[in-house]
């Protein structure tokens, strides 16, 4: 049984199409990267996937009991958090927020989870800092945990490594495919493929091409080399 | 000095202004964070004229207690204007301006054509700018502004931590399961509590002044939004029992000099702040 099987949908704003006939699923455990031009439709999809907007045709099922209070999402930054006065602990308990239901407070469960996952994401002695005074890499590993206290099961990361450093960027993906060996489903828009293509299992590429399928096949295919020459030309 | 003080004190309607002050002071500088940051501090502005347009009908049509008239309104108001902000296609901005700037017109403009008042410039002048009407607030007045500001800081408790993932991160908290839009309209509905109750204290061009800076101030200080939740309560409470004294005792007009001990202690602060990074 899939956790997520998408059907044939079709993704836009306000009756115009981004994107449509997206047909994939997501298993347990995958690791999907999401991959294609820019104004292609990733984050279309993203927010579709998260329930921020209606798909206007085509169906999402959910699997397993996943339920939206157990998706962890981690967004790209926003205007609002650079300057938000909070802390690193009240930041990562806000993951919470979605457990806690009806209750106004946070419990003591929901307080050692949240520990617990500063402790994988080795954030304990920024517990107390404030948010906005940490840097781009410290800021993503904060809003990871907090994603992490929100589900066990799948992640969905929207640009993880945008303007980190090269070394930070490694540590990042190291830390991502930890936690999806741990069993965590990680689904990932990103722009960088040659990442996409050493950790991912699962490539996604939607816009005026598509496909769906292993990384493996993706690799192979004509689509991707055109793709990868493209990348590497605008780098160049 | 203190003798004064003393025999004012002597008076119920300063003990009533003093404590109804306090309150509308602590309940609208809660929400100075949250207004701040995502963006609402234009509603906010927006709908204190609204309420001055509605209380100028409430005057017309010579309602004893224009409370109950005025608050609707501008809860209503800000349901619609967060509405408008959010699935229309008219700019939010411009729609909120629209409004405001309307209701301001509107409510001067049938002041104008039906007031029986011998003092028009009076009238007006104390609604925008709030003058000494805390001093003469009425035994229900009173109890109604104590009642609801007390209402709005137990519900700003008890959706402390809500409201704080809707401030932080409205996407998250909606993808996690949060009912952010419902949230979003609890907070504008408290807003619009809010500003109806400081109109009594500051007058409603000076709402804005009493919602922010004690937030702005405290942000430059502190750095969890507890603490600076906590903070930017304690210091709108020290300025508004400042300013309501420093009003009795030399005859300023009680909103603005309020107002005054605001931008005041935002000053000290910053300069606090600045002092603060030097020697940390």
């Amino acid at each position: 049984m899939p956790q997520i099987q998408c059907n044939d949908l079709t993704l836009g704003y306000e009756g115009r199409a981004v994107l449509s006939g997206l047909t994939f699923t997501v298993n347990a455990g995958d690791y999907l990267c999401i991959v294609g031009e820019n104004g292609s439709g990733k984050s279309t999809l993203m927010k579709t996937l998260l329930g921020l907007m209606k798909p206007l045709g085509g169906s999402i099922q959910w699997g397993e009991g996943l339920r939206a209070a157990e998706i962890g999402y981690l967004p790209q930054q926003t205007p609002v958090q650079k300057d938000f006065p909070a802390t690193v602990r009240e930041i990562v308990l806000s993951g919470c927020q979605g457990r806690v239901g009806r209750r106004p407070f946070y419990g003591k469960a929901e307080k050692a989870l949240a520990r617990a996952n500063m402790e994988k994401m080795n954030i304990i002695p920024l517990a107390n800092r404030c948010y906005r005074e940490l840097s781009g890499g410290q800021q993503q590993r904060v809003l990871l945990a907090r994603a992490l206290c929100a589900t066990q099961k799948l992640l969905l990361l929207d640009e993880p490594v945008a303007g980190l450093d090269p070394r930070v960027t490694a540590e990042m993906y190291d830390l991502i495919l930890g936690l999806n060996r741990e069993g965590v489903t990680i689904m990932m828009v990103s722009h960088d493929l040659e990442a996409a293509l050493r950790y991912a299992s699962h490539i996604l590429h939607v816009g005026s091409e598509f496909f769906f399928g292993t990384a493996e096949a993706y690799r192979s295919s004509s689509l991707a080399r055109r793709f990868l020459y493209a990348e590497g030309g605008e780098n160049a | 000095m203190i003798e004064t003080l003393r025999l004012y004190l002597s008076h119920s309607f300063v003990v009533n202004a003093l404590i109804v002050g306090v309150l509308i002071a602590l309940c609208s500088s809660l929400l100075g964070v949250t207004l701040v940051l995502k963006r609402f501090s234009f509603i906010g502005d927006g709908l204190s004229h609204v309420a001055f347009g509605a209380m100028a009908i409430a005057g017309v049509l010579h309602l004893t207690n224009q409370m109950l008239f005025v608050l609707p309104l501008t809860v209503l108001c800000a349901i619609l204007l967060l509405r408008t902000g959010q699935h229309t296609k008219i700019n939010g901005d411009a729609a909120i301006a629209m409004i405001s700037v309307g209701a301001l017109a509107m409510g001067y403009l049938l002041l104008n054509l039906f007031s029986a008042s011998a003092n028009l410039s009076g009238d007006v002048c104390s609604t925008l700018f709030g003058s000494a009407s805390i001093l003469t607030m009425t035994r229900t007045e009173v109890w109604l502004c104590a009642v609801l500001s007390s209402a709005v800081v137990v519900i700003f408790i008890l959706f402390y931590n809500k409201i704080f993932a809707v401030t932080f991160d409205e996407d998250f908290a909606r993808a996690s399961g949060t009912r952010a839009e419902a949230y979003n309209l609890l907070i504008a509905s408290v807003i619009a509590v809010i500003i109806v109750l400081a109109m009594n204290l500051v007058g409603s061009l000076l709402i804005s002044a009493l919602i922010i800076f004690p937030a702005m101030s405290a942000m430059r200080m502190f750095r969890s939004f507890r603490s600076v939740t906590i903070c930017s309560a304690a210091l709108s409470v020290t300025c508004a029992l400042l300013g309501i004294l420093i009003s009795i005792l030399s005859g300023t007009p009680v909103g603005s000099t309020i107002v005054a001990a605001d931008i005041a202690a935002f000053f000290i602060f910053s300069i606090l702040a600045k002092l603060k990074r030097k020697v940390g």
